[in-house]
């Protein structure tokens, strides 16, 4: 269970986030998310939860967006959807594709502030 | 004054400060000409007894060290310890993985530039390391024969991370009716092109191929170092 750890990197971000913007109150954090971050979703948002308890960052609501896998097809010499994490080949032609693009995010992108 | 609601971007690696820190590490490896190999795997798949055949069979040429990841005790440290090269443990707590800070840490005291090969074993856990970086040049992947082959389709993201997959325990492949080809066919699967080392650490069975394959990629990413030190 890492998801915690990661939970309290999100707070500390977005906490520097808003300290920064005058001590701004956050409503929400949005956060992407890539199949291959490594990180579960549902264990994360009740990470959140408790990362948040007694923080500014209390009541926040995390918003994760979940992104696509894609990879470059060598065989379609373009980016392509990728199967699944467990088929890494080219949706469109089948080719294996080492070469992924996007899946790996964990990136805080956006915060709903009110000031 | 009324507070309003609005929608900042903000664009932030949330492993950051990690990231920083094994970019860090991994300038500081280069500097000193030493080649860092980390290890993952679950509880049990013979990282330990694997790590240990590799360090008695590399000391012979080579400086070589290792640091040791446990939840708890430091039992793989002090039987790592019999092959006789420096080992020091970082006892996580309850924290499963390991990460760049506490590498870092762990290293005090210890000079980087005396060594040319150094091991990181990461904590017995096929999901939580896969999304921390160590700084480390080779991450290697194992699951034993015992283990069954679908290993891979069940964790795919650490195998996504990883380098290399090396299947441990090989000498009880039959004996388990491990089924080679599906193995490897799932492994190419997760990550299309890995290299797969196929290992005994009791009969040494693939153990010098494996030593062969490290050497090679230790003169790629460090072509001033020495074939060997000793």
């Amino acid at each position: 269970m890492h998801e915690l750890s990661i939970a309290l990197s999100i707070v500390e971000t977005a906490a520097e986030q808003a300290e920064r913007l005058g001590g701004a109150q956050v409503l929400a954090v949005h956060l992407k998310l890539g199949p291959l971050a490594g990180v579960v979703k549902e264990a994360l948002l009740g990470s959140y939860e408790l990362a948040t308890e007694n923080s500014p960052l209390a009541g926040s609501k995390l918003v994760i967006v979940e992104t696509a896998l894609r990879a470059y097809c060598p065989q379609c010499m373009q980016e392509r959807a990728v199967v699944s994490v467990t088929e890494i080949c080219c949706l469109e032609c089948g080719t294996p594709t080492p070469q992924i693009t996007s899946g790996r995010e964990l990136e805080v992108t956006a915060m709903e502030i009110s000031q | 004054m009324t507070r309003q609601t609005r929608l900042v971007e903000v664009r932030q690696q949330v492993l950051k400060q990690n990231d920083v820190v094994a970019r860090a590490l991994r300038t500081r490896f280069r500097g000193a000409g030493v080649y860092v190999v980390s290890l993952v795997s679950s509880p049990g798949s013979g990282k330990t007894a694997f790590l240990e055949k590799t360090l008695t069979m590399l000391r012979e040429e080579f400086r070589v060290a290792a640091l040791v990841g446990d939840l708890a005790t430091d039992n793989d440290a002090r039987r790592l310890a019999r092959s006789e090269v420096p080992v020091k443990q970082i006892t996580t707590g309850t924290l499963c993985h390991l990460e760049a800070e506490m590498v870092r840490t762990a290293l005090d005291g210890w000079n980087e530039g005396e060594l040319d090969y150094l091991f990181i074993e990461n904590v017995g856990n096929l999901v939580c390391p896969a999304t921390f970086d160590l700084g480390e040049d080779l991450r290697l992947v194992l699951f034993s024969t015992t283990e069954g082959e679908d290993k891979p389709l069940k964790y795919p993201t650490i195998f996504n991370t990883a380098d290399v997959a090396v299947i441990t325990k090989i000498d009880l492949a039959d004996a388990v009716e491990f089924n080679r080809a599906a193995a490897h066919q799932n492994i190419q699967s997760v990550r299309p092109g890995m290299e797969i080392i196929e290992v005994s650490s009791k009969s040494g069975q693939g153990m010098n191929e494996f030593l062969d394959f490290l050497r090679s990629r230790r003169l790629e990413a460090r072509p001033q170092a020495k074939a060997a030190a000793r």
